[in-house]
């Protein structure tokens, strides 16, 4: 049951994405297209006050719900996968407009079309794991 | 009520998204959508196949909940808080389509051209469907994150993979939508 507090934070995720229209595929391309601001405006605020609130944990002085230090894992050392593997990342998110999260939030709208889109996510991940040991890393 | 039912600017949505990156970690976890897929796989049985996926999926059952709830609060949104699924896109961006021969872009959430059902029952439509995702998930999965994980939290966190993470997403989001959705339309 102590899970059911994730299972909140969830659907707040799910109705600031939904309002914010960043679930809407027009939003995506626009974006890549660069002729509106509303997705910089989304990501960039969002990214501005996360990075007051990291400087409040690294300092401390925002601690976990048990009064722990807040430790934020570092990303894995390597960039080649980050540059091939966010360009592979972006063919896709610019076709179909949805990332992870959004599929999973269409899928609550009803939109039948968008398993096939969950489908093929689950076979990447898949994918990526059968063949990493040959992928630049 | 109204403002509710509006449409949200992004300055709204946006610092709400730094919200929910701040609950995860208050109550000691981290924002990351992706890694649920591996999860999936993972309970799916792909150990049997891969063993990457032979971890104990239960360590993430708290991500798989916070996806539940991202299922539950887009059924919220859509059933109860969306009167209208008008997207107020660019004038500019609407014409464009309408060029490549997507209709009325913008009067709902999503192009009938690549979400309708019968689209799924056409080769093409399927193709598209199947592996855009196939992209996003190998491409996550490849990069150590999508758009929450590097996006946000990890530019929040100032660090370089992240950074060159979203630099190859706008290449690809680039190259996809000036060049190959044109072929593809």
């Amino acid at each position: 049951m102590k899970n059911v507090k994730f299972l909140l934070i969830g659907v707040l995720f799910g109705i600031v994405l939904s309002k914010g229209e960043i679930i809407s595929w027009y939003r995506i391309y626009e974006m890549f297209r660069f002729q509106s601001f509303h997705m910089f405006g989304v990501i960039g605020s969002a990214v501005a006050i996360g990075v007051v609130i990291f400087y409040f944990f690294r300092k401390g002085a925002l601690k976990t719900y048990l009064g722990q230090k807040i430790f934020i894992e570092p990303k894995k050392k390597g960039l080649q996968r980050n540059i091939y593997g966010g360009i592979i990342f972006g063919l896709g998110w610019g076709l179909v407009g949805a990332c992870p999260g959004p599929m999973f939030i269409l899928l609550g709208r009803g939109v039948l079309s968008i398993i096939v889109v969950i489908i093929g996510g689950l076979i990447g991940a898949m994918l990526y794991h059968a063949f990493k040991s040959k992928l630049p890393h | 009520m109204d403002i509710i039912l509006q449409p949200w600017p992004w300055y709204v949505a946006g610092p709400l998204i730094a919200l929910v990156m701040f609950l995860l970690f208050y109550f000691g976890k981290k924002f990351g959508v992706s890694s649920n897929l591996e999860t999936i796989c993972s309970i799916g049985g792909a150990g049997k196949i891969i063993d990457f996926f032979k971890f104990d999926w239960k360590q993430n059952s708290w991500n798989l909940m916070f996806m539940v709830g991202a299922v539950i609060g887009g059924f919220i949104a859509y059933q109860w808080m969306t009167p209208s699924e008008v997207v107020a896109i660019n004038p500019k961006t609407a014409q464009e389509l309408a060029d490549l021969g997507f209709q009325n872009a913008g009067a709902t959430f999503l192009p009938p051209e690549l979400f309708s059902v019968d689209n799924i029952f056409t080769l093409k439509g399927f193709a598209i469907l199947l592996i855009s995702g196939i992209l996003v998930g190998f491409g996550a999965r490849y990069a150590g994150g999508c758009t929450s994980g590097h996006g946000i939290v990890g530019l929040s966190n100032l660090e370089l993979p992240s950074l060159v993470s979203v630099i190859g997403f706008f290449i690809g989001g680039i190259v996809m939508t000036w060049f190959i959705l044109p072929m593809l339309f």
